[in-house]
């Protein structure tokens, strides 16, 4: 296997209130072109972080990012990225959505009837064609997830990260959406990166599953190869006996061999886990001072 | 409903009220009613009763000029500014009607003859200070608004410029703008020196003064309103590696566009009653000027004609607040966003 992208002995440490806090620490990754990774792990262990110290948005402390033999510290259209929530432009229509990032990765090398075709071309393949000139807030969140991964796509990326793309979605959208991308990878080939919390996604779409261990200090821990033959067919698998051996097997690792500390350490974070369209970020958000704060008002209502 | 005024029961009067009832009960109807009795009714009723009020009350106060002047008067005194102005403009026209023909003769005598135009310089009417303060304002805020929202969106995008400028920011902001007035008079007086001003030196330094008191909330309000630019949005605009223009354009701008808004309103608000205030205290032409002469006039009408100025200082503030609603609306993304 010839190494396209490779993730060198990355650590990362975060300086916090109560002195650093190391997340991760020496993950080690080898990927060769055109495979499709997923990643997996308990809430807080350190996924996000990991793809975006390979998209570039977040420095690793030790150890770095080598993408077709030259090391990557920035982040660049060379790695597209699809966020959880979509992360459209709202005041742009979906057309111009993915036109801005054509014309800023292609600007000085395709014309513009080009970049026009090309924008045209992407969203097509994400099969919304039929919705150009509306306006982020006027489609459905698989819609937007779509416009998201169209515009990654229109970057022509070498890697397209993708953090838990379908998370917010609901679970019959999700599944459209997973056979969607498969569609797509069959035609692309592309490098992928995913995250996902999903284990039937991550068995899927998947030819490697890398398991995280928990943080802090995480690492990857197992790293599955599903050897099942494409395209794959959800309903055909259902009765797989060897689909479900790689089910078993990631289950097993989360639920066995890194079961979740009863006390988590890093963020007590609730995560949507079936039909919530509420963007995690809202979640995340919620002040933390809103705790003390109420037991403030409490011992003044006692006293 | 025919049936029911023809039903033997009922008498023509019944039938008509029956009528008018059915009218009156029919759902869409009810409901448009209600929103017009929202939208009208019941805001001309509340300005009948100030105006019974101001009416009744404005009479038992005695002052030194005569009782304070009531809608009826105001209303007068309304009418006889506006005639005023006209019979200026009429005398203007006389004048350089006048002007006009004696150079005509004298170009006729000696073609070669040196013809002046003099403007005229009758005293400014009320109409015309309402002008001078609109443009002085106008002027004003935007210089502010040129100078303030690159402040704001720099102070906004970065960290360090804003530590740095925020204390600045933070003691300037509550100075009143007539605590510079002397100041801007002095330095416009001393700076601004040439033979054929452009602009009047009094314009010049109530536009200054109002630039003063105009860039804070619009440097505040930016600011705030680019540094809570979703993070992801940000990172978008890392990944495709946008330029600081495409990124100002595309990103920071329509997405603190309200919150700069707020900032240019709250500012020309404020502007506008300090410009006022200034053309009170500087004798710098405007509609404070005007106020302030009429006070120190003194005649019997005086009171109601300050009065007729501070309506109608009121109404245009109203007025230049909705104007600026309504360019937040024309260059808005989010049409279907209520602003108010
Ligand atoms: N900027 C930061 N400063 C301090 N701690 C951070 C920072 N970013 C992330 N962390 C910590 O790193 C850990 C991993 O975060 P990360 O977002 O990568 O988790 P994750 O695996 O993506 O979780 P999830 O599945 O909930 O998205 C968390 O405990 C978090 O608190
Ligand atoms: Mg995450």
């Amino acid at each position: 296997m010839s190494t396209y992208l490779s993730l060198e002995n990355i650590g990362i440490t975060f300086p916090t209130d109560k002195g650093p806090l190391t997340v991760l620490e020496d993950v080690n990754l080898k990927i060769a072109k055109g495979e499709f990774i997923s990643l997996i792990g308990h809430s807080g262990c350190g996924k996000s972080t990991v793809l975006n110290i390979v998209a570039g948005l977040l420095q690793a402390t030790t150890g770095g990012v080598v993408l077709e033999n030259s090391e990557v510290n920035q982040p660049g259209p060379d790695r597209a990225v699809v966020f959880q929530n979509h992360s459209l432009l709202p005041w742009l229509t979906v057309y111009d959505n993915v036109r801005l990032a054509v014309d800023q990765v292609f600007g000085k090398t395709k014309s513009k009837q080009e970049r026009h075709d090309w924008t045209l071309h992407n969203l097509e393949l994400v099969h919304m064609g039929h919705a150009l000139d509306r306006r982020p807030s006027e489609i459905s969140g698989g819609m937007k997830q779509r416009v998201g991964i169209a515009r990654a796509l229109a970057m022509e990326p070498k890697v397209l990260l993708m953090d838990e793309p379908f998370g917010a979605l609901d679970s019959l959208t999700r599944t459209h959406m997973q056979d969607s991308l498969m569609e797509i990878q069959a035609e692309l080939n592309n490098t992928v990166i995913m995250i996902t919390h999903d284990v039937d996604e991550a068995v899927l779409l998947s030819d490697r599953i890398v398991m995280m261990s928990n943080g802090p200090n995480a690492t990857v821990g197992e790293i599955l190869h599903i050897e099942l033959e494409r395209p794959r067919n959800r309903l055909e698998l259902a009765d797989d006996p060897t689909y479900n051996h790689y089910r078993a097997e990631v289950l097993r690792f989360l639920h066995e061999r890194h079961a979740q500390p009863d006390v988590p350490s890093g963020k007590p974070k609730a995560k949507p886990q079936e039909p919530t369209p509420a963007p995690v970020s809202v979640a995340q958000e919620t002040p933390v001072i809103e705790k003390p704060t109420q037991g403030h008002r409490l011992t003044l209502a006692v006293g | 409903m025919s049936a029911k005024i023809l039903s033997p029961q009922h008498t023509f009067q019944a039938a008509w009220i029956d009528q008018f009832h059915a009218f009156c009960t029919s759902d869409a109807l009810l409901k448009s009613g209600r929103k017009l009795a929202a939208a009208l009714v019941i805001p001309a009723m509340a300005l009948a009763l100030f105006l019974i009020l101001w009416g009744g009350l404005a009479s038992r106060v005695e002052t030194s000029l005569g009782t304070l002047p009531g809608p009826g008067k105001v209303w007068e005194q309304t009418q006889v500014l506006y005639q005023e102005h006209l019979t200026e403009r009429e005398k203007a026209a006389a004048f350089y009607e006048r002007q006009e023909q004696r150079n005509a003769a004298k170009l006729e005598k000696d073609p070669n003859a040196e013809v002046k135009v003099r403007p005229y310089t009758g005293k400014p009417t009320f109409i015309d200070q309402i002008f001078t303060s609109l443009g002085t304002v106008t002027t004003g805020f935007l210089i502010a608004s040129i100078i303030a929202i690159p402040i704001g969106i720099i102070c906004g995008l970065s960290a360090t410029l804003y530590q740095a400028l925020n204390p600045i920011i933070q003691i300037f902001k509550p100075v009143s703008p007539l605590a510079w007035l002397p100041i801007v008079t002095m330095v416009v007086s001393a700076v601004y020196v040439s033979d054929d001003p452009m602009f009047a030196k009094s314009f010049v330094t109530s536009a200054i003064t109002v630039t003063l008191c105009c860039i804070w909330p619009t440097i505040i309000n930016t600011t705030v309103g680019v540094s809570g630019i979703d993070k992801d949005l940000i990172n978008v605009s890392r990944v495709l590696r946008l330029g600081w223009f495409t990124k100002t354009v595309k990103i920071v701008l329509p997405s603190a566009m309200p919150m700069i808004f707020a900032g240019l309103r709250l500012s020309l608000g404020i502007g506008w009653m300090v410009l006022i205030a200034a053309e009170m205290l500087a004798q710098n032409p405007g509609l404070g000027k005007f106020v302030w002469d009429e006070f120190q006039n003194g005649s019997s009408d005086s009171l109601a004609r300050i009065m007729v100025a501070v309506l109608v200082i009121g109404f245009i503030g109203f007025l230049l607040d909705r104007a600026m609603l309504m360019l937040q609306r024309a260059v808005s993304w989010d049409k279907s966003s209520t602003i108010r």
